[in-house]
């Protein structure tokens, strides 16, 4: 089932690859039907997904290389499922979005299918190694994407955003093989088999080195600040695809690394690293928020309200509450919903105009009430506005970090206050007044095709918000597995809720 | 009745989103009508479901619907008691009354039927947060009126004031909301759970004195926010942008009246925590004076009303903090009657006077819109406090129960009938100034009564704003009797029972208000170059009320003009040139260093290959040095 899932997709590539040469508008439409099957199989795969099981379902494997422990295994979890879920849906939309590719569309068809693959790949790797592989496989096509069709400054985005991400997974390289050597030094023999490292037996300082290797790879995939540089210049020059699926999903491999590699590998690390993290996530939340107020460009503001969103998610995760890890599970679903949307819709106004600065608009909502009606909704439910799917994320997070980290929980609650500055100025400048600039006075508003595209969107924004149910009773017996594994391989407790005065004496001592 | 009572919330929201998709071609007046119909029959509802509170054999109800977010005690849940009842009826019924006034006052705007999408949805939102049975779900409601709100301010979005306004009324909401959402922490860290029924039982035994004073004073600070109290009020008078029916609705009668709503629903909490009772008095004393002498010089027929509104939910303020839930409650009724019905009034004129918003070029519009005349001085009358109007007796209890209650409640005491007497002025000032002496219209202006689907609703507005204070009299205390239930186990301050001071403290407070009136009609019966020098008289202090002692430009300097610097220094010093400085810096010595060891090679990837291998061998060779130990 999984190894389809992520066949699927690169049988696509190559179908696309084949298409004859003199048919060139069939690449978009063949792409995004192929682009539905692996989205059919993610459907089941929710679908038959077993709830309330902490495990690893749909196991498959089978031998790679013996002599070095290498093997290919995957399954998903209740972590990996939404991630599985979310690419299958924003691919096919983002392949829908780019009719404004014009040159050498099929490649750009192959690459987004190669690599949704990868993306798929990563969620389910249950080997290191194989983890390894597709992490850095991602980078190839992403590369290209944003290489070939950015924007002015395309080449130094992609060189920026493949050097910068590459540094990071160098070391994170070299912990994995330190950890498959210490697996043979401990049991005779090399193995990257996760369930087998879990078992390793690792002192506190090698908790702390190996937490840092593999810490420093996610820090730059998320961006954890002052990490955050590549971001803002790989989303402006990337095309609306790379956007969508660099924001909706490859950031997300910063936060699932964390969550599911160091959380479990290094939980001494982790419980004693608690702080620092805490710091940069809410450092990230409250940076990225002020500084996106500012931006003059829709895109790189947008980008900057990433860097805010995915510190809560880095928060939740190092509150190790039930709520905090819940609520960064959701996040990172929410905010591919979300912020994918609203690359989607800076792409549509760009197609239409070609210009994303937001002093080049004004007054849109009456030319365009659709399209202005669009952005709200996506702006509110990046806001965080209870009822859309944003705001689900974010109170688990700040309600499930109080207990452990009331302080960052306060300052990062702060956020919530910058996300409606900077996405409501923004809507003003953009939306409202009376459109003067005669450039703006013709725009056409959404088509049915573009209409099409969001409504999924819109529709998966309010599920989720309403009735988180169906995603959450799927993700807790996983994260409450982490927490169990946590507690009984540190003295780390997580505190009840509902007991006010832990907090605080667990503050007093200094954790 | 109450098996139905998720109706009362899906009839509005079911208006709003059948109107979303179809309002356009149902067209006008049919999608109003639609709309008003929705809001009526909740408003059947939630009456047919609150019969048994009226029979005194009503139970109090907590019914779950679905889970949320069972990890941090959130549910959709509601409540129904006295207290929710009340509330639901409060709002479905001065709603149904705007909705049916909306068909007229909105008669020929483009954007029609999207008026109404937004008022059907920001009732159902209303009907949320009052609802609500546990904290998350009122945060819901309260964070979706303030959606509504913010939509409807800037309805009208071509107009930048209009757009720049909605805006701000969010944002300084969000700082209210930043204080709300520290206080849901604090209450699921200390119970477990937000639910109501888990919280409020269990608070004497979970809560010590001071997290209970925390907890009041966070959920303050979101109350602050929503209800516009000092500091946070500067949102509420520039949302006069939105159509007047809107600051009927919303910015008078419903919506920010949720603060006072959740301290009256918080009681159990606010008992522990005196201090923090006693700072919601405190405040909303200070708002209700401070936010009255603004009202005094302002010219703006609405802008007299929204610094009017700030005060009085002052009042309110400092009756649930004084613990006289009741009065408090029973204050923002006959409010929600005689504000709606001021602002309503004040629509009719502006519809009659072609948009004119000026009451300096009013005047004598007595002769010509009868109707809007007469219920306006009825609100008038009911809102300077003068028996048996219906605002005497709400704001006589809450002035009673803070003389009663001594020590620093007496100087509230104080400060509340001084505001008493500078309502009283103000408000007779503009009831002369809009329709008594000459008429001071601009050429062209032919003022005229409004349709009936408009002064409908201003006669039953009026009827309840003269008799709705006899609910609760010191003779008939209807209203106490009725929220009983909703305060179980809460000690609800009373105001004081002896005739004689009753008798004594309302005629001090009646004294107050004829005062102001007497004062008001002498300085404004005169013409207008003889009110003009009467205001010139009083020199700097009226020129600061005028200007509303620039209290915007103060916060533009402390706070939005240094925040704005921070950010831009944040993004282009220091996020461009030195974090990004830094990230190219690195890679320009490393292509340095490249170049100067491989002086032919330029490829990148090349460059990626050499750097990670070399970076795994050495650190995979430091690695196992390092963890040779193990």
């Amino acid at each position: 089932m999984l190894t389809w899932l992520i066949l699927t997709p690169v049988v696509g590539a190559a179908v696309v690859a084949l298409l004859p040469r003199r048919r060139p508008e069939l690449y978009l439409p063949v792409g995004v039907a192929l682009s539905l099957i692996p989205l059919a199989l993610a459907g089941v795969l929710f679908f038959e997904f077993e709830t309330g099981e902490a495990g690893f379902q749909f196991l498959q494997q089978a031998l790679w290389y013996e002599p070095l422990g290498i093997s290919y295994r995957v399954g998903v979890d209740g972590i990996s499922l939404g991630l599985i879920v979310l690419t299958a849906v924003l691919v096919p939309i983002s392949l829908a979005a780019s009719t404004s590719i014009d040159r050498r569309v099929k490649e750009f068809v192959v690459y987004i299918l190669l690599l949704e693959a990868g993306l798929f790949g990563v969620f389910v790797a249950l080997d290191l190694f194989l983890f390894f592989v597709f992490f850095e496989a991602i980078l190839v096509p992403m590369y290209f994407i944003i290489g070939i069709w950015g924007g002015e400054r395309r080449i130094y985005a992609a060189v920026k955003f493949f050097l910068y991400t590459a540094v990071g997974s160098a070391l994170m390289l070299a912990a994995i093989i330190a950890l498959a050597v210490m697996h043979a030094r401990q049991t005779g023999a090399p193995s990257f088999d996760f369930a087998d490292l879990l078992a390793l037996d690792l002192s506190p300082s090698t908790q702390r080195w190996l937490f840092a290797a593999f810490g420093l790879a996610f820090a730059i995939k998320v961006p954890i600040f002052p990490l955050h540089t590549w971001l803002p210049d790989a989303h402006v020059e990337a095309p609306t695809a790379g956007s969508v699926l660099l924001a909706g999903v490859l950031l997300k491999l910063g936060t699932y690394g964390f969550l599911r590699f160091n959380l479990t590998l290094f939980p001494q690390a982790t419980v004693d690293l608690v702080t620092v993290l805490a710091v940069l996530a809410v450092v990230g939340i409250i940076y990225g928020g002020l500084v996106a107020i500012v931006q003059p460009d829709l895109k790189k503001l947008v980008a900057y309200s990433s860097v805010s969103h995915l510190g809560f998610i880095v928060l939740g995760t190092f509150a190790l509450t039930s709520g905090g890890l819940q609520g960064g599970v959701i996040q990172m679903i929410n905010h591919g919903l979300t912020t994918g949307a609203l690359f989607l819709l800076v792409g549509m106004i760009y197609e239409r105009r070609h210009t994303k600065k937001i002093a080049d608009f004004g007054g849109l909502a009456k030319v365009m009430p659709v399209y202005a009606g669009f952005f709200l909704f996506m702006a509110f439910a990046s806001i965080g506005l209870p009822g859309l799917n944003g705001f689900i994320g974010e109170f688990l997070v700040l309600v499930g970090s109080f207990a452990t980290l009331p302080v960052y929980a306060v300052i990062a609650a702060f956020g919530v206050i910058l996300a409606a500055v900077y996405l409501l100025w923004a809507y003003e400048r953009v939306f409202t007044g009376v459109p003067d600039k005669p450039e703006n006075q013709r725009l056409v508003d959404l088509s049915g095709r573009e209409i099409a595209i969001l409504a999924p969107l819109v529709v998966l924004v309010l599920v989720l918000g309403l009735y988180p149910k169906v995603l959450l009773d799927k993700v807790a017996p996983s994260t409450e597995a982490i927490l169990d594994r946590i507690e009984q391989t540190t003295d780390f407790q997580v505190p009840e809720p509902g007991r006010l005065a832990d907090v605080f004496v667990a503050e007093g001592e200094g954790r | 009745m109450t098996d139905l009572l998720w109706l009362v919330i899906v009839l509005p929201l079911f208006g709003s989103v059948f109107l979303h998709f179809f309002g356009r071609r149902l067209g006008e007046p049919v999608a109003g009508w639609v709309a008003t119909l929705a809001m009526a029959g909740s408003f059947v509802v939630a009456f047919g479901a609150a019969l048994p509170f009226f029979r005194g054999t009503g139970e109090n109800l907590q019914v779950v619907l679905w889970e949320w977010m069972p990890a941090v005690g959130a549910t959709f849940e509601l409540t129904w008691d006295p207290l929710a009842a009340l509330m639901t009826l409060i709002v479905t019924g001065v709603g149904s009354l705007i909705h049916l006034y909306s068909i007229g006052y909105m008669s020929g705007d483009e954007r029609f039927s999207r008026f109404f999408v937004y008022l059907n949805l920001f009732a159902a939102s209303m009907l949320t947060l009052v609802l609500a049975g546990n904290y998350a779900m009122l945060f819901l409601g309260w964070e979706l009126v303030g959606l509504c709100s913010y939509l409807l301010i800037s309805f009208w979005f071509t107009k930048p004031s209009a757009a720049a306004a909605g805006k701000k009324a969010f944002v300084v909401n969000r700082i209210g909301d930043f204080g709300f959402m520290v206080g849901l922490m604090l209450i699921f860290t200390s119970f477990g759970t937000l639910s109501y029924a888990g919280i409020f039982e269990r608070a004497p035994e979970v809560l010590d004195t001071g997290v209970a004073t925390a907890i009041g004073l966070l959920l303050l600070v979101g109350a602050i926010g929503k209800s516009a109290q000092i500091p946070l009020y500067v949102w509420l008078p520039d949302a006069m942008e939105g159509p007047t029916p809107v600051s009927a609705l919303i910015h008078a009668a419903t919506m920010v009246t949720a603060g006072v709503y959740v301290v009256a629903r918080s009681a159990p909490i606010y008992q522990l925590a005196p201090f923090a009772a006693g700072t919601v008095a405190t405040i909303g004393a200070l708002t209700a004076l401070w936010a009255a002498s603004i009202a005094l010089a302002q010219n703006d027929i609405k802008k007299v009303l929204a610094y009017s509104t700030i005060s009085q939910l002052g009042y309110m303020f400092l009756g649930v903090g004084a613990a006289a839930y009741v009065a408090g409650v029973f204050h923002l009724m006959t409010h929600a009657f005689f504000k709606a019905l001021l602002f309503l009034g004040a629509g009719s004129v502006i519809h009659g006077m072609a948009d004119e918003q000026d009451m300096r070029k009013m005047g004598g519009l007595a002769r010509h819109m009868p109707i809007t005349a007469i219920t306006m001085g009825v609100a008038t009358l009911a809102i300077a406090g003068i028996p048996p109007f219906s605002g005497f007796w709400s704001k006589d209890e809450i002035l009673g129960v803070a003389f009663e209650a001594g020590g620093w409640f007496v100087v509230l005491w104080v400060v509340g009938v001084v505001t008493a007497m500078l309502t009283a002025f103000y408000m007779t000032r503009q009831f002369v100034m809009v329709f008594l002496g000459e008429p001071r219209w601009d050429e062209g202006v032919h003022p005229h009564e409004s349709p009936r689907t408009m002064t409908v609703p201003l006669l039953v507005l009026a009827l309840l704003a003269f008799g709705g204070g006899f609910v609760n009299t010191p003779w008939r205390t209807g209203l106490e009797h009725f929220l009983e239930p909703a305060f179980e186990g809460v000690a609800v301050a009373q105001p004081p029972k002896e005739l004689s001071t009753f008798f004594l403290l309302g005629g001090v407070s009646v004294v107050a208000g004829v005062l102001g009136i007497v004062a008001a009609y002498l300085a404004y019966r005169r013409p207008a170059e003889a009110w003009r020098r009467f205001q010139e008289s009083l020199g700097a202090p009226w020129r600061w009320w005028e200007q509303a002692y620039r209290v915007d430009d103060l916060y533009g300097a402390l706070v939005v003009a240094p925040g704005k610097a921070l950010a831009e220094r944040a993004a282009f010093s220091f996020d461009l040139r030195i974090v990004d400085g830094a990230v190219n810096g690195v890679a320009w010595v490393v292509r340095r260093v490249g170049t100067a060891l491989r002086p032919l090679q330029t490829g990148f990837v090349r460059n990626y290959g050499v750097v990670f291998v070399a970076g795994t061998v050495a650190v995979v060779a430091w690695l196992l040095v390092v963890g040779r130990g193990i």
